[in-house]
Parts: C-alpha cells; sequence; structure tokens
C-alpha cells in the first residue's frame, strides 16, 4: 500500500520535472526558431506576425538583399576577421605563457605570473582605456580588436593548470635530447594541450564574435564596423533601411509583397546571419566549454 | 675543478634562466601597456579636461569632481539614483544565484539521459549570443508590433499593445530576466560537473536507510554543491558594483533611463556621450578602487571561513 503511494508521488515528480525542464528549454529555443523561420516566410506574412510556429511561403531573397546591403560584407569581413586573427593571436600567447610560466627556471617566474594574472582584478575604467586606445593610435584601426586582446590571463590559468598535470617525461627526454623551449613548446606542449587550447580557442572566437562595446566605444570609421555593431544600428533604423531597400534596384525585379523588405525582415534576417555562426559552431564544442570550466574553477 | 665545474653550471643557468624570461618580454610589454599603463588615466580626474585640448592645456582642479559627486545637489540626486539601480541588480543577481543550483539538481533527476543532454545543450545557447542579439530577439517578440503584443490582441486579451520595452515599469525584473533567459543553463554547467563528481554509494546509504529523494537533494547534493556556490557568490559580491554595460545599453531608452542607468552605464553615458570626461573618469577611478576593497575583504572572508582564499 504504501509502496504504491510512493511511485504514485514518484510519477508526478518526474511528469512535473521532465515538463519544467521542457518549458525552460522551448523558451529557450523558440526565440531563435522563431526568428529563423520568419526570416523565410512571405514577408507580408512576417510583418504582420501571422508566422508564428510553420514557416510560409518559404523564400530566400531576404538573405541574398539583406548581404548585399551597403556596408553589410565589409562588416561581415570584418567580423570574421577579428575572430579568425584574434582568436589566433590569443590561442598562440596563452599557449605559449601557459607554458612558459610552468618553467621554474624561470627568472622571478612567480613575479611575473602574478604581474598578469593580477591584472584580472583591475581595471583602469573606460575613459582612461579610451585615452590609452588615443595614445597608441589604435583609434579607428583594426587592430584595437585584436591587440588588447592577446595577453588573458584568465585563459593562461587554464593552460597553464593543464600542462602542470601533464606527464614531466616528456619534456625531459626531449631535453635531454637537446631541444630548446621553443622546439619544447612547438613539438610537444602544442599537440598535447590539444584539448585546453580549443577551449581557449572557442573562449576567444565567442568573444571576438559577439563583441559590440569596443566598436562602439573606439570606432567611429563605418568601414571598421563589426557586424554586432551593424546589427545594433540596423535594429534602430530598421524602418528607414527597410525604405531605402523597396525604393533601390535591388527589389524592382522582385515587386511582390512577399519578397519585398520590411522592418521586421530587415532586423531579423541580419539577426539571424549574426547568429548562425555560433549555432552550427557551438554543438560541436559545447564539450570543450565544459571542460574548459571545470579546469578553470579548480585553478591554483 | 669541481669548484670550477659548478661555477659554470651556475653561470649557464643563470643565463638559461635569462633566456626564460626574455622569451616573455614581449608580451610583459603587451600586457603593461592594456592594463597597468591606462591607470595613468587616473590623472584625468584632477583636470578639466576637454578633449581637444591636450592635458597640459586644460585646468588642473584638484578634487572638484570628486567633490562635485558627493555636494552637488542634482548630481547626488543622480547618483543616489544609479546607486540604487547598481544596488537592485546586484543584490536581485545575488537572489537569483541559487536558480542554477536548483537547475542542476532537479535535471540531475532527470534519468533520460537524451533528454538531459538535450536539456542542457539547448539552454546554454542563449549564453553565447550577444547582448545586442537578446536585445533583437526582445524585440522581435516583445515589441508593441512585437508577436506577443500581437498574439494578445489577436485573442481579444488587450486592446491596446503592453509597452514592454518602451516603459519604466518592472525594468529590475525584466533586466533579471533577461539575465536568467541568458544565464541559467550556463550556471547550472558547473554545479551538473560537481554532481558527476558525487560518490554513488552515498545515495546508496542514503536509500538503504529509507531516504526519499528531497531528504537525498537536501542532504547529499545540496550541500556538495555548497563549496562552488560559496565562491560564485564571493565572486558576485566582489563584483557588487560591476554590472557591465552591455545588457543595459541596449535595453536603455528615453523611457526606462531612469531605472535602467546602472553605475558602468552611467560612466558611459556621462562620458562618451554627455562629455563629461573628468568626472566619468573620478567616478570609474572611485569604483575599481571600491571594487578591489571588496574582493579583498571578501577574500579575507574566505579564508576566515573556508581556510581557502578564491583569488
Amino acid at each position: 500500500m504504501k509502496r504504491k503511494k510512493m511511485a504514485a508521488n514518484d510519477v508526478v515528480f518526474h511528469i512535473v520535472n521532465y515538463f519544467v525542464f521542457f518549458l525552460i528549454t522551448l523558451v529557450c529555443v523558440y526565440p531563435f526558431y522563431y526568428m529563423i523561420i520568419n526570416t523565410i516566410s512571405a514577408n507580408d506574412l512576417s510583418a504582420n506576425k501571422a508566422i508564428n510556429f510553420i514557416p510560409k511561403g518559404i523564400h530566400f531573397d531576404n538573405y541574398a538583399q539583406v548581404l548585399g546591403l551597403r556596408g553589410m560584407g565589409k562588416a561581415a569581413l570584418i567580423s570574421v576577421a577579428r575572430t579568425v586573427i584574434g582568436m589566433g593571436c590569443t590561442v598562440l600567447a596563452s599557449a605559449f605563457l601557459g607554458f612558459m610560466f610552468t618553467q621554474e627556471k624561470m627568472w622571478h617566474r612567480k613575479f611575473w605570473y602574478r604581474f598578469f594574472v593580477i591584472t584580472m582584478y583591475f581595471n583602469a575604467g573606460l575613459i582612461p582605456m579610451f585615452i590609452t586606445m588615443k595614445t597608441l593610435n589604435l583609434l579607428n584601426t583594426f587592430w584595437v580588436y585584436v591587440i588588447p586582446a592577446i595577453v588573458q590571463p584568465f585563459n593562461i590559468i587554464l593552460v597553464k593548470t593543464y600542462v602542470e598535470s601533464m606527464p614531466k617525461a616528456l619534456q625531459e627526454a626531449a631535453q635531454i635530447d637537446g631541444a630548446g623551449v621553443l622546439t619544447i613548446f612547438f613539438r610537444i606542449i602544442l599537440p598535447t594541450a590539444k584539448p585546453i587550447l580549443a577551449t581557449v580557442a572557442i573562449f576567444s572566437a565567442v568573444g571576438q564574435w559577439n563583441s559590440f562595446q569596443d566598436t562602439l566605444i573606439y570606432i567611429t570609421d563605418q568601414g571598421l564596423y563589426s557586424l554586432q555593431y551593424l546589427l545594433y544600428t540596423y535594429i534602430n533604423q530598421a524602418s528607414s533601411i527597410a525604405a531605402a531597400v523597396r525604393s533601390s534596384g535591388v527589389s524592382a525585379i522582385s515587386t511582390s509583397l512577399a519578397t519585398q523588405q520590411t522592418e521586421t525582415s530587415i532586423r531579423m534576417t541580419v539577426s539571424v546571419i549574426v547568429v548562425l555562426p555560433i549555432l552550427f559552431v557551438y554543438p560541436i564544442f559545447q564539450r570543450f566549454f565544459v571542460k574548459g570550466m571545470m579546469i578553470g574553477s579548480v585553478k591554483g | 675543478m669541481k669548484e670550477k665545474s659548478v661555477k659554470f653550471k651556475e653561470v649557464k643557468n643563470a643565463s638559461e634562466s635569462r633566456r626564460l624570461f626574455y622569451c616573455i618580454v614581449p608580451f610583459i610589454v603587451l600586457c603593461f601597456m592594456f592594463s597597468y599603463f591606462p591607470l595613468h588615466g587616473w590623472i584625468y580626474s584632477f583636470y578639466d579636461y576637454k578633449p581637444p585640448l591636450r592635458l597640459s592645456q586644460c585646468e588642473f582642479v584638484g578634487g572638484k569632481w570628486f567633490k562635485t559627486l558627493f555636494s552637488n545637489k542634482t548630481q547626488v540626486a543622480q547618483m543616489i539614483q544609479v546607486m540604487k539601480n547598481t544596488f537592485a541588480m546586484s543584490l536581485l543577481g545575488i537572489a537569483t544565484s541559487f536558480l542554477p543550483v536548483l537547475f542542476a539538481v532537479f535535471l540531475n533527476e532527470v534519468k533520460c539521459k537524451w533528454f538531459k543532454n538535450l536539456v542542457q545543450t539547448l539552454t546554454t545557447l542563449p549564453n553565447f549570443i550577444s547582448w545586442v542579439l537578446v536585445y533583437s530577439v526582445a524585440f522581435s517578440l516583445f515589441s508593441n508590433s512585437g508577436m506577443v503584443n500581437t498574439f494578445l490582441q489577436n485573442i481579444g486579451l488587450i486592446q491596446e499593445p503592453v509597452k514592454f520595452l518602451d516603459s519604466d515599469s518592472h525594468t529590475y525584473l525584466w533586466m533579471t530576466l533577461w539575465g536568467q533567459w541568458k544565464g541559467l543553463g550556463w550556471g547550472a554547467i558547473m554545479y551538473l560537473a560537481a554532481i558527476a563528481g558525487i560518490d554513488a554509494e552515498l545515495y546508496e546509504a542514503a536509500r538503504v536507510d529509507g531516504a526519499n529523494r528531497f531528504q537525498m537533494m537536501k542532504g547529499i547534493t545540496i550541500p556538495a554543491l555548497m563549496p562552488t556556490y560559496f565562491v560564485l557568490l564571493m565572486m558576485s559580491v566582489s563584483n557588487f558594483l560591476n554590472n557591465g554595460m552591455d545588457q543595459y545599453f541596449v535595453f536603455q531608452n528615453s523611457f526606462n533611463k531612469e531605472h535602467i542607468q546602472v553605475l558602468d552605464l552611467y560612466v558611459y553615458n556621462i562620458g562618451m556621450t554627455g562629455g563629461s570626461l573628468s568626472l566619468a573618469t573620478a567616478l570609474s577611478m572611485l569604483k575599481s578602487l571600491v571594487s578591489v576593497g571588496l574582493l579583498v575583504v571578501v577574500n579575507m572572508i574566505s579564508k576566515k571561513t573556508r581556510g581557502e582564499s578564491i583569488i
């Protein structure tokens, strides 16, 4: 009798539990789904908010037209470039510094390690950073996206912790064979530390791709706008852009209401273009995030 | 002979140790340039800095801006509002910091593996999109002509669109909700990993003793998560003044400005848009100093109570 009651309680618990998680997941995913189906549906329907669950009148003109917008191609290029170059620099620098700080012989190793790590805990502030970039002539240059991001103490800690956990025998054997520090770094550390470097790569790539504040503060040259920043301006000016596209030659070919650009279609299409890379890359790399978080949480 | 070789080895070691050091010098320079060198900008808070002019051409005003912050009446009123917002957002952040723990504990009860993985993957997704995109999502769903308003109007529940974004009602609540939408799943990941590390025998023993599900959560799972929770809690206390500005910047408009302006956003607004660069510098300097002080205090508490430092 009692056991049966427990089981009934159990069933209720599980149903409620599954249902709640189903709802939470739905809330997290639906907005993405909503935006995607609206960008491929007939634009007059999506402007009237008639597309909520199933796409209707599927077409891909929005993407062709939005990618043809002035500034869009350039911004995409800037975003890709800063992601790739920024990520490359950060990964190499973090790997190298993380490895170097495991070399006990280094002159005042502890001091220099602290010199790097302590920078995580203070911040000069917005205006001093702006003045610094101005002094260094980095305002309105592409490099303002990359150079300040090269040295990242958190990533250095991640790599250092990882390298310290690797067996010492490999390095020692190479040393006996006469390999120098750089050889050891390129031949042994880089290949064996791949899992942690992948974590660092993903963290920094996502950070670069999503970064918005640096464009806002350091960049006034429109040719250097990133996609994120462009998206921000588009959200605020979508209606005028839609009008411009409507009156320009691009849509003269396709005058039907279903493919005519509206405020909604412009805004959502740009959003989807910005979010797609994350959606694609994310499932592949999710496991690296988890691993990185775990290593980060046991940092020494 | 022996002495000589020892000395030789020492010399070799010394040069080796220097050589290792020279390898990282370029990075020391980088680190210095972007982390230490900017601190010199704090002197701008003692001048009346007007951008096209050079600092040497500007008037030295000493502690004028600091005095303004605490004595000028309108300034003080504004500061009080900004501090209220900052405290509200940080306190709400701390109050909701237990949600990821609950998320992890209850997700752990889901026995169906693919469902669990699916939930974990999909709920972490929002963490990896930028605040601009979150705003874009918010705009699509909650603007006056957005999906939610259209839907509510179509079913006749409301006549006029509800102003979710262009109003100052429940700003704190909305900001917290968006923060949770973005961060809940990601916040739970560390706890889930910690749960995976709990010894299964503990649960077995508890089951033999007749403990039910909730007793096991309370007696085993949650206590095992407390160390992680404590560290993160201490971190958020030390970041009390640093709400960041991205979220508040993208959501701010002329309607909700009064309640959305947290300290970081305020510094941006008066410095970059308002042109009071010196005042903004003074403010961010105070903010940095208080933050470092908080970190030191929090670290001391951590050392006292847990015998471990968090930095």
